[in-house]
């Protein structure tokens, strides 16, 4: 019953920056008259494809810059990718960046119902799913505080307590796991490989190697945009593992 | 395409509600004196208006405060809207740039803040009306149009400059220059009867001056205004709407780079 949930074609991405970033009008208008006004742009994402399948653990690797976070971006439907094309079939819960997204003001059960909103569910999900959010998170003594006054470490167990409470159908993990202490990464890690279980599909992201090992069947490897590989995990691993140690880039891949 | 925003807002209730809760318990704090201050504040400024231009402006003027209030009421809500609506998409860059939501949801929620704001100094401009003996009628109803006119213009105005400012952060300066200069623009203190009748028509290109002209004209004058003039009071409401939304469908995936 193989089932595509993710399919990604040939996607690439233009990212703009330059000087239309942090901009006021007046030096918009003094740059533009002398001509010093610039916009660069480069491919952030050149011509990826990959397919994750109902019950895949795919590993995104690749050194900084390497395009990750732009293309879960366009998995997420935050970006509209410039070329190809993203097919998702499931509802995402995406946690990009650590503990992102939430506010700074609120409490934690302001911020959790927040970020439940946000992922698109309704108030008597919310209702009945809060309390196994929080004694998943431990942090039962800290539910009235501002989340401006815990720590980051935190921040990141709430943050993946509710994305994973929630019984996404797709999860989507950007360098959540590698903060917080060894218990709550084990419980984290164990969560995970139950909802893979249930048949349900998770990316991560993750600059450590051996927990993609542990963690992941498949892995795509991106290296400033470009695909080098995409593959069964172990074999791909031992690619990017001897590249960190000699630095020299295999060949790309034969698509 | 007001019933299309309309239906989205459905889908998303939820959310809906989440962000104004935030926005409400953001903004006062979780204090009682909060919600008191909405009605401080404008009470105050009319409180000095009435002191330094009575002598001016309100020697031939029957009802001059209640003229007052009604200019102030309307540009007021108009000001907090626009002005609190214009970071309503920077404030939140940090949301909609790790989540996928519909961006436009950020400044409707921050608009419902300033409209029962708006509300709330309705109901204190009516107690005026009844001390200072301005005669209720049934065309009172009729307010209900400018009013509608008005928060389709500060929706259509918030989704304007929501964006501009996301593109240029020193809009929050110039826009404080451009809303002192429609006040004196607006005829909140004064009134244009002294000007020529060519003169008098500039006033209409100034979309606040029209509805408040609205507001005075059923409450002051007990009269409804000609169709010409509801006619003038929507369009200036449905463009700003217009544009706003096209430049939100437009943007929609380029917000993101601006941050």
């Amino acid at each position: 019953m193989d089932k595509t949930i993710i399919e990604v074609k040939n996607v690439s991405v233009k990212y703009i920056t330059g000087d239309l970033r942090n901009i006021g009008l007046k030096e918009y208008l003094m740059k533009k008259l002398t001509r010093q006004y610039e916009i660069k742009s480069f491919m952030a994402v050149n011509d990826v494809s990959f397919i994750v399948e109902q019950g895949d653990m795919l590993g995104i690797i690749g050194n900084n810059g390497a395009g990750k976070s732009t293309l879960l971006m366009v998995v997420t439907k935050i970006m509209q990718p410039s070329a190809g094309t993203v097919k998702v079939n499931g509802r995402i819960a995406a946690l990009l960046e650590l503990a992102s997204g939430f506010d700074a003001d609120l409490n934690l059960k302001e911020n959790a119902y927040l970020r439940g909103a946000m992922l698109g569910y309704t108030r008597e999900f919310m209702d009945k799913k809060y309390p196994e959010i929080l004694a998943f998170s431990e942090l039962q003594e800290f539910e009235q505080r501002p989340f401006k006054q815990l720590s980051s470490g935190m921040k990141s167990r709430i943050a993946f307590s509710i994305a994973s409470m929630i019984e996404p159908e797709i999860l989507i993990l950007d360098e959540v796991l590698s903060v917080g202490d060894g218990g709550f990464r084990e419980k984290s890690e164990a969560k995970m490989r139950e909802i893979i279980q249930n048949g349900k599909a998770t990316i991560l992201v993750s600059h450590s190697i051996p927990q993609i090992r542990r963690m992941c069947n498949k892995v795509l490897w991106l290296d400033h945009g470009n695909q080098i590989r995409f593959g069964e995990a172990a074999s791909v691993c031992d690619e990017y593992d001897a590249f960190l140690k000699t630095g020299i880039l295999p060949e790309k891949e034969n698509k | 395409m007001l019933e299309n925003i309309k239906c989205k807002i459905k889908q998303n209730r939820f959310l809906f509600e989440e962000l104004v809760k935030r926005d409400f318990t953001k903004k006062y704090k979780r204090t009682v004196l909060g919600m008191l201050w909405s009605i401080l504040g404008p009470l105050m400024t009319l409180g000095v208006m009435a002191l330094v231009f009575t002598q001016f402006f309100g020697r031939n003027m029957e009802h001059y405060i209640i003229y007052l209030f009604c200019g102030n009421l309307l540009y007021s809500y108009f000001k907090e809207s626009t002005g609190t609506g214009m970071t309503a998409l920077y404030d939140n860059s940090g949301i909609f740039s790790k989540v996928n939501v519909p961006k436009y949801m950020f400044l409707i929620s921050k608009n419902v803040s300033s409209l029962i704001n708006f509300g709330i100094n309705i109901i204190v401009l009516f107690i005026f009306c009844i001390i200072d003996g301005v005669p209720f009628t049934w065309k009172f109803i009729f307010l209900l149009y400018p009013i509608g006119c008005l928060v389709v213009f500060n929706l259509g105005m918030g989704l304007i400059l929501s964006a501009l400012y996301l593109m240029f952060r020193d809009m929050k300066y110039l826009y404080d220059i451009f809303t002192l200069l429609l006040m004196y623009l607006s005829a909140i203190f004064y009134s244009i009867d002294a000007y020529s009748q060519e003169v008098q028509y500039l006033f209409y290109l100034n979309p606040i001056y029209v509805y408040i002209r609205y507001f005075r004209k059923i409450v002051l004058e007990g009269a409804i205004p000609r169709l010409s003039f509801h006619l003038l009071a929507a369009a200036y409401a449905l463009i700003a709407l217009l544009i706003g939304a096209v430049i939100y469908k437009k943007k929609n995936y380029k917000f993101l780079y601006y941050i």
